[in-house]
C-alpha cells in the first residue's frame, strides 16, 4: 500500500514538473514597420495579435509601431526582450538581421521574424505563399483589363515581392495573354503620398487595373480617384475605394500566430522555417467586386481548389523570362529554395529588376 | 496700441544659465495638456520616460548610444553658426561620411583594427568635409547662398547613397534589399558593459573638447568668432573672410561626417538605405539651442536622447500611437525653441 501511495505521488510530482517546465505563460510583444491603422499589412498582423491575444495562456500582447528598418530596430526589439516579454514578433524584412542580434543576446526568449531566411535555435521564420493568392487576383485583373496594361506599384527588388509580380502576370496571362504588367518600384512599405503619385504614373501611361505590394491603400485610392479598377493587398481595402476595388490577396496571420504561442506554451516550439501555403487559410482572396464576372468568378475558385488540393502548381513550366530566353523547363516546377530567392521577371511583365 | 518684439536687456549669468531649463520646464508643461488629452497623467508619463531612458544600465546606455551622432552633427552645425554661417546640410553629410567610411571598411582591404578604423575615420572625415565644402567655395567664392546649396545637397546624398545600395554596392547575399554586406569585425568600434555603447560615444565627447579648445583657446577660433560677428571689421582687421568661411564649412561637414563613420563602425556595421533618421535636422535645433557651444551641444544632446529613447516607452506603456509620441516630441521642441525665443526677447505694447 506504501509502496503504491510513494509510485502514484512520485508520478503526480513528475507530471507536476513536466507541465511547470512546459506549460510556459506567454507574454508576446510585436514589432511593426508601418501605423497598426495602415489599413494593409500591418493592419493585418495586428488582427493576428488580437486573435493570439484571446488565448487563455497569453498573459499579455503588445505591439511597438512604425519602428524603422536598421539601428532602430535593433534597440526596440532589445528593449522588448529586457522589459520580459518572451516571444517577440517582427513582421519585416529589414528587421531579419536586427532580431538575429537580439536572439544571439536572449536565448530564453523566443523570437519569431516574418519574412526573412535566417534562424537560430530561438529565432525562427514564418511566412505564407502569399504568390497564391496573387495568381489569383492576377486572374481578376487580366479579365478586367481593356487597355491591356496593369500597372504594379511594388516596394523592394526582394524575391517575396518578385516572386508576387511574376505569380500575378501568371494569373493575367491565364485569361489575357496580350496583357502586360508595368512595375514601378517605390523603395518603401509604408509612404502613402509616394505609393499614389507611382500609382498616379502608371495610370498616365495607359494603365486601367492597378494593383500594388505596398502597405497602404493608396494605390486603390489613386485608381478610385480616376475611375478605374485596382487591386488590394495584405487586408481586404475596399472600403477605400469602394468602386475601384475588384478583390486583394489578404494574410490571416490568426492561424500562423495562435499556432506559435501554442508551440511556445507546450514546449515543442523551435526556431524553425515555416511558408505555409494557402490550404491552410493563412492566405485568402477577398471576396470578388460584382463588376467581376460570373465566368472570371467561377474560373477563380476552380483555381483556388485546386491549389488548396494541391493538383496545380503556379510555378510550372514552360516558363520564359522577359527576354524571351526559357527560365524552366516543360514538365518542371520550381523548388521551394528556388522560390525563395526567384530574381527575374517573368516574360510579360515590364519592369526592371536593379542589378 | 501696438505690438513691439524687442530684445531683453538683462542678460547676467544666472538668467543664461537658467534659461534653457525655464524652457523645458514650459514645453513639459504644454506637452502635458497632450498627455492629459489621451488621458494620460503627465507626471506619470514623464516618470516613465526618466525611468526608461536613465533608471537602468540598458536604458542609459540606449540613451548614449542614440545621443552619440546628435554630437557629432551638433558640433558640426554650432561650428558653422559660430561664424554665422547657416549649415542646413548635415544629414547629407552624415550620409557622405558614411559612405566613406563604408568603401574603407568594404573595399580596402586593411587588416589591421586600428589602422582600418584610422582610414574610416579620415575618408568619413573628408567626404563629409568636401561634400559641405562645395558649398562653402560657392559661398566664400560668388557669395551663394549656403542655406540653399547645403540643404539640396542633402538630397543629393541621401539619392547617391541608395544608388549605392542598390546597385554597386549591395550585399550579393542580400536578396537585393538595400544594404551593404556586413563590416569583418576590424572595422567595428568596440562595445562596452554587454551593451551597444560603443567607441562612438567616447570619440564624439573627445570630439566636443577639442572643438570647446579650438574655439575658445586658438587664434582661429578667435577669428571665426570676429568674422561671425562683424564681417567688415574682421576684413579691415586684414583677416582672410573668404578662406575662413570655406574652411568652417569644411570642417563643419567633416564632423558631421564622423556622425556618418560612427553610426556604421558603432551601430550599423554595414550602409543602407535611411541609415539616419533625420540626426542632421535634429543638429540644427541642438545647436541652436546650445547657443553654439561645443559643450552645451553634448548637454542638449543628451538631453534629446533621453527623449527619444524615453518618448518610444509611451507607446509600450500606454498603447499610444505612434503619432502621439511623434506629436509630443514635436511639441516639446517646438516650445523649447519658442521659449528660448522670449528669454532673449519679449513683446511689449506701447501706444501710437
Amino acid at each position: 500500500m506504501m509502496k503504491k501511495f510513494a509510485v502514484l505521488l512520485l508520478t503526480l510530482f513528475l507530471v507536476c514538473c513536466a507541465s511547470a517546465a512546459f506549460a510556459k505563460d506567454i507574454k508576446a510583444a510585436f514589432v511593426y514597420v508601418g501605423p497598426v491603422g495602415d489599413g494593409g499589412w500591418t493592419y493585418a498582423h495586428d488582427q493576428g495579435r488580437a486573435a493570439m491575444d484571446q488565448l487563455p495562456y497569453v498573459k499579455e500582447t503588445k505591439y511597438i509601431e512604425s519602428v524603422p528598418e536598421g539601428a532602430e530596430a535593433t534597440r526596440v526589439i532589445m528593449g522588448l526582450a529586457n522589459k520580459g516579454y518572451n516571444l517577440i514578433f517582427t513582421t519585416s524584412f529589414g528587421f531579419m538581421d536586427p532580431t538575429l542580434e537580439v536572439a544571439n543576446r536572449f536565448k530564453d526568449v523566443a523570437f519569431e521574424h516574418c519574412s526573412g531566411y535566417k534562424t537560430a535555435a530561438n529565432m525562427g521564420n514564418y511566412f505564407g505563399k502569399f504568390y497564391q493568392g496573387k495568381y489569383l487576383s492576377g486572374i481578376v485583373a487580366g479579365a478586367m483589363t481593356k487597355s491591356n496594361t496593369i500597372g504594379y506599384v511594388a516596394a523592394y527588388p526582394i524575391p517575396e515581392v518578385i516572386r508576387g509580380i511574376n505569380a500575378f502576370t501568371l494569373g493575367v496571362q491565364e485569361v489575357n495573354p496580350a496583357a502586360k504588367v508595368k512595375v514601378v518600384w517605390t523603395s518603401t512599405w509604408f509612404d502613402p503620398g509616394k505609393e499614389k503619385q507611382a500609382a498616379e504614373s502608371l495610370l498616365d501611361v495607359g494603365a486601367d487595373v492597378l494593383s500594388m505590394h505596398q502597405d497602404t491603400p493608396a494605390t486603390l485610392q489613386a485608381a478610385e480617384e480616376r475611375g478605374k479598377f485596382a487591386i488590394g493587398n495584405d487586408s481586404d481595402m475596399r472600403q477605400f475605394a469602394p468602386n475601384a476595388f475588384l478583390t486583394a490577396p489578404i494574410w490571416n496571420w490568426s492561424v500562423m500566430y495562435t499556432k506559435i504561442a501554442e508551440d511556445v506554451h507546450n514546449g515543442t516550439w523551435k526556431g524553425e522555417e515555416k511558408w505555409w501555403g494557402i490550404e491552410t487559410g493563412i492566405v485568402q482572396l477577398a471576396p470578388l467586386s460584382d463588376a467581376v464576372p460570373q465566368n472570371i468568378k467561377d474560373l477563380v475558385a476552380q483555381k483556388q481548389q485546386e491549389l488548396v488540393e494541391h493538383k496545380f502548381k503556379i510555378f510550372s513550366g514552360p516558363i520564359k523570362d522577359q527576354d524571351g530566353k526559357v527560365a524552366l523547363e516543360a514538365g518542371k516546377s520550381f523548388t521551394d529554395p528556388e522560390l525563395l530567392s526567384m530574381n527575374f521577371f517573368v516574360e510579360g511583365v515590364q519592369g526592371t529588376i536593379p542589378k | 496700441m501696438k505690438l513691439v518684439i524687442e530684445r531683453r536687456e538683462i542678460s547676467s549669468r544666472l538668467f543664461r544659465f537658467s534659461a534653457p531649463l525655464v524652457s523645458i520646464a514650459v514645453a513639459l508643461f504644454v506637452a502635458g495638456f497632450l498627455l492629459l488629452a489621451g488621458d494620460i497623467n503627465p507626471l506619470a508619463a514623464y516618470q516613465e520616460i526618466i525611468v526608461e531612458s536613465l533608471g537602468s544600465r540598458y536604458g542609459l546606455s540606449e540613451t548614449l548610444v542614440k545621443t552619440t551622432p546628435l554630437i557629432f552633427a551638433g558640433l558640426g552645425v554650432s561650428l558653422a553658426f559660430r561664424m554665422q554661417i547657416w549649415n542646413i546640410g548635415a544629414e547629407g553629410q552624415l550620409y557622405m561620411g558614411a559612405m566613406g567610411a563604408t568603401w574603407v571598411a568594404l573595399f580596402s582591404g586593411i587588416q589591421n583594427h586600428w589602422l582600418m578604423l584610422t582610414a574610416m575615420f579620415l575618408a568619413a572625415f573628408m567626404c563629409g568635409g568636401v561634400w559641405a565644402g562645395v558649398a562653402g567655395f560657392l559661398r566664400a567664392r560668388w557669395q551663394v547662398n549656403e542655406v540653399i546649396v547645403t540643404l539640396l545637397m542633402n538630397y543629393i546624398a541621401i539619392l547617391w547613397i541608395d544608388y549605392l545600395v542598390y546597385g554597386p554596392w549591395k550585399d550579393p547575399r542580400g536578396f537585393n534589399f538595400p544594404y551593404t554586406a556586413v563590416f569583418a569585425d576590424t572595422a567595428r568600434f568596440a562595445e562596452y558593459f554587454n551593451t551597444r555603447l560603443h567607441s562612438g560615444f567616447f570619440l564624439a565627447l573627445a570630439c566636443a573638447l577639442i572643438l570647446f579648445l579650438f574655439i575658445e583657446r586658438t587664434i582661429w577660433g578667435y577669428e571665426i568668432k570676429v568674422i561671425g560677428s562683424n564681417p567688415k571689421a574682421a576684413q579691415y582687421a586684414g583677416m582672410q573672410t573668404g578662406m575662413a568661411i570655406f574652411g568652417v564649412l569644411f570642417l563643419s561637414g567633416a564632423i558631421a561626417g564622423l556622425a556618418g563613420f560612427s553610426e556604421v563602425a558603432g551601430l550599423q556595421h554595414r550602409l543602407q538605405h535611411g541609415i539616419s533618421p533625420g540626426y542632421g535636422y535634429t543638429a540644427i535645433i541642438i545647436a541652436w539651442l546650445a547657443k553654439r557651444s561645443a559643450i552645451g551641444v553634448v548637454i542638449v544632446s543628451f538631453l534629446l536622447g533621453v527623449l527619444f529613447v524615453g518618448g518610444e516607452s509611451l507607446q509600450l506603456t500606454w498603447q499610444l500611437p505612434v503619432a502621439f509620441v511623434y506629436a509630443f516630441q514635436g511639441l516639446i521642441l517646438f516650445f523649447l525653441l519658442a521659449s528660448d525665443f522670449f528669454i532673449i526677447y519679449r513683446p511689449r505694447l506701447i501706444r501710437r
